[in-house]
């Protein structure tokens, strides 16, 4: 393994941010693993710190395959995390918004460059990710549908579901997209949690991480079996919104299947405690993300389910 | 007649409500709309708007036709000093067009748009944001120009900056009602959290002169300025290398020359200057950062090429 640092950036008040990543193996860019590029992304950053001690154990038995090179970068954004921020501080800019970057331009837009610079032109790129809204996710992978990579791809994770995201204007500035434009093969993985360490979705994305670098020859591990993976088109899949608002309680749990009709989960006045809204399936499905938030306004995604 | 056009119920107690105040008068039709408040920490509409109304409200008999104001488009954003959405860390004027179905956000968005929709003119007015001050001036993409310049022209601004379409902005309000037949015109102008009064007393006799050229308006109206219009023109971005204190030497809206010394960054700690800031081109100076704290890559001014081969 090789520690290095890939970008710099000088503070006025602060040590300098560096972006450091770990190497493993030599010669072709095989996999780039990147992992908090928010403040708050802390399970994305643990899953990378686990996957650099897995991959630690791998290179010392020589089970990295010859001519491959793999890159974790557990985290990119740590001048917010420990100040507590989501965003860039100062401007309030999301590193994951800036991609492919500008060396000459604003300072998040060059921290992307320089990141990318360092990232681009590997075979596949895998990116531990997080939803904006808090919620507990069944662990999956994501893909943009850009045409570019086969979504069969995602079969090799071994996780539950893999589901195709067609991109929207907004997508085009992340580093998922970028990456395919690229001709990287790109990935997100989804562990669950952000703010919150949630050991067993862990396990389960290095594991499928893991898995998938098995697959694709660029290592050796024993891992166990995963699952035989169902791909959908995120536009099939089911989201249910609160028609209230005031306290939320979820009524059953990420991965459970539900049937049509079937209460998910309740909401209560925020006074005087009167149940105000029964949250009810409107398919039948596995439930892959819930909302959890003790309080939740009008027309929130509370429930998402694969029919 | 104040009317509510987009409500969401917050978690506890409150509603997001969305507000427009529509003021009419005489037969006709037209309609224009005077939208502000997307980025809650933009604070110039907010006084152009009171401007706007409270002087229509004077002199109701010169308006034959429709003015609707919408102060706030973002109101929780402003009410709490947040640029985007509070709650959602969302930049809104990269949620349009929104959908009736979607998140509250989206559904709000999708509520607005429906709303101006229709309108003869929108007039999106934007201050830049904390960090730079920018001349009065209008933004528009390549491929609404020639629908929108001759609007731009009548407003009384310094500039117009025509730049590239970029796909990230077909998620803003002005490209969404654009693209949907509304003629919108993005107005920045001003610094954010404070209010330029030169700068909405130059837009507000820019507004009225739009509302004359439409036929909306039989009242006095001062004489408007012509823009300087960025076509055929680049724009030179003077950005910092080094991180410390931004201390410009030179003025907003002065002409500069290419290598001149605009101004330096500073260490307070090491008692140093760090970068000395040149400029990158000839031109003028139309936006200068306000906010002094920077780091590498943080913008501290535009310069505004002369016209190839001419001079001002
Ligand atoms: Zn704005």
């Amino acid at each position: 393994m090789k520690k290095q640092i890939l970008y710099s950036l000088k503070s006025p008040y602060r040590e300098q941010l560096d972006v450091i990543g770990f190497r493993f193996g030599h010669g072709k860019k095989s996999a780039a693993i990147v992992g908090a590029m928010r403040g708050n992304e802390v399970q994305q950053m643990y899953v990378c710190s686990r996957m650099i001690q897995e991959l630690k154990k791998i290179e010392a038995k020589g089970l990295i395959a010859e001519d491959t090179e793999i890159m974790v970068i557990p985290c990119v954004n740590y001048y917010s995390m420990n100040i507590g921020k989501r965003f860039w501080a100062m401007d309030n800019t999301d590193i994951n918004r800036m991609f492919p970057g500008y060396s000459l331009g604003e300072t998040t837009q060059r921290i992307a460059d320089g990141l990318f610079s360092k990232i681009q032109g590997y075979e596949c790129g895998i990116q531990l990710a997080s939803f904006y809204q808090q919620g507990n996710f069944l662990p999956h992978v994501k893909m943009m549908d850009t045409g570019f990579a086969s979504p069969e791809l995602m079969k090799d994770f071994g996780l539950q579901f893999g589901i195709l995201r067609k991109p929207r204007p907004y997508d085009t500035t992340t580093l998922n997209y970028n990456w395919q434009i690229w001709e990287t093969k790109a990935f997100s993985v989804y562990a669950n949690a952000t703010d919150v360490i949630d050991e067993n979705a862990a396990d389960e994305a290095v594991y499928a991480i893991l898995r998938f670098l098995d697959k694709h020859d660029m290592i050796s591990a024993n891992t166990p079996p995963g699952y035989i993976t169902k791909l959908i088109d995120e536009s099939k899949t089911k989201q249910i919104r609160s028609e209230a608002s005031g306290i939320f309680k979820s009524s059953i749990e990420i991965g459970k299947r539900v049937e049509r009709g079937d209460v998910l989960g309740i909401i209560s006045d925020p006074f005087d405690g009167e149940i105000i809204s029964e949250i009810r399936s409107t398919v039948s499905g596995t439930v892959y993300f819930e909302y959890c938030s003790p309080l939740i306004n009008s027309n929130t995604v509370c429930f998402k389910i694969i029919k | 007649m104040i009317e509510t056009i987009a409500s969401a119920a917050l978690a506890v107690n409150e509603n997001l409500n969305i507000q427009k105040r529509r003021i009419k008068n005489g037969s006709s039709k037209k309609r224009l709309s005077l939208v502000t408040g997307t980025h809650g920490d933009e604070l110039e509409g907010q006084y152009l708007a009171y401007m706007i109304g409270s002087y229509i409200d004077e002199h109701i008999e010169c308006l034959n036709g429709i003015v609707d104001i919408y102060p706030a488009l973002n109101p929780m954003g402003i009410d709490s000093l947040t640029r985007g959405v509070p709650m959602f860390d969302l930049d809104m004027n990269r949620v349009f067009p929104g959908s009736k179905d979607g998140t509250m956000i989206e559904m709000l968005c999708s509520m607005i748009i429906d709303d101006i929709s229709g309108s003869d003119v929108c007039v999106d007015v934007h201050s830049s944001n904390i960090f730079l001050k920018e001349i009065p001036q209008i933004r528009m993409s390549v491929p609404t120009a020639p629908a929108l310049l001759p609007y731009a022209k009548m407003m009384n601004v310094d500039l117009v900056w025509i730049h590239e379409s970029a796909t990230v902005l077909e998620s803003t309000l002005a490209h969404t009602l654009n693209t949907r037949g509304t003629k919108t015109i993005v107005v920045e102008m001003g610094v954010g959290m404070r209010i330029t009064k030169e700068y909405c007393d130059q837009l507000f006799d820019g507004i009225l002169n739009l509302l004359k050229e439409l036929g909306m308006w039989s009242g006095e109206t001062a004489p408007v300025r012509e823009p300087i219009v960025s076509e055929g023109r680049e724009v030179g971005f003077v950005n910092s290398d080094a991180a410390g204190i931004f201390v410009p030497c030179v003025s907003f809206g002065d002409t500069v020359e290419k290598g001149d010394h605009i101004g330096d960054v500073v260490d307070p700690l090491s008692s140093k200057t760090v970068e000395t800031v040149e400029a990158v081109c000839d031109g003028l100076v139309f936006t200068l950062r306000e906010y002094p704290v920077v780091y590498g890559g943080s913008l501290l001014a535009r310069i505004l090429k002369p016209a190839a081969g001419g001079t001002e």
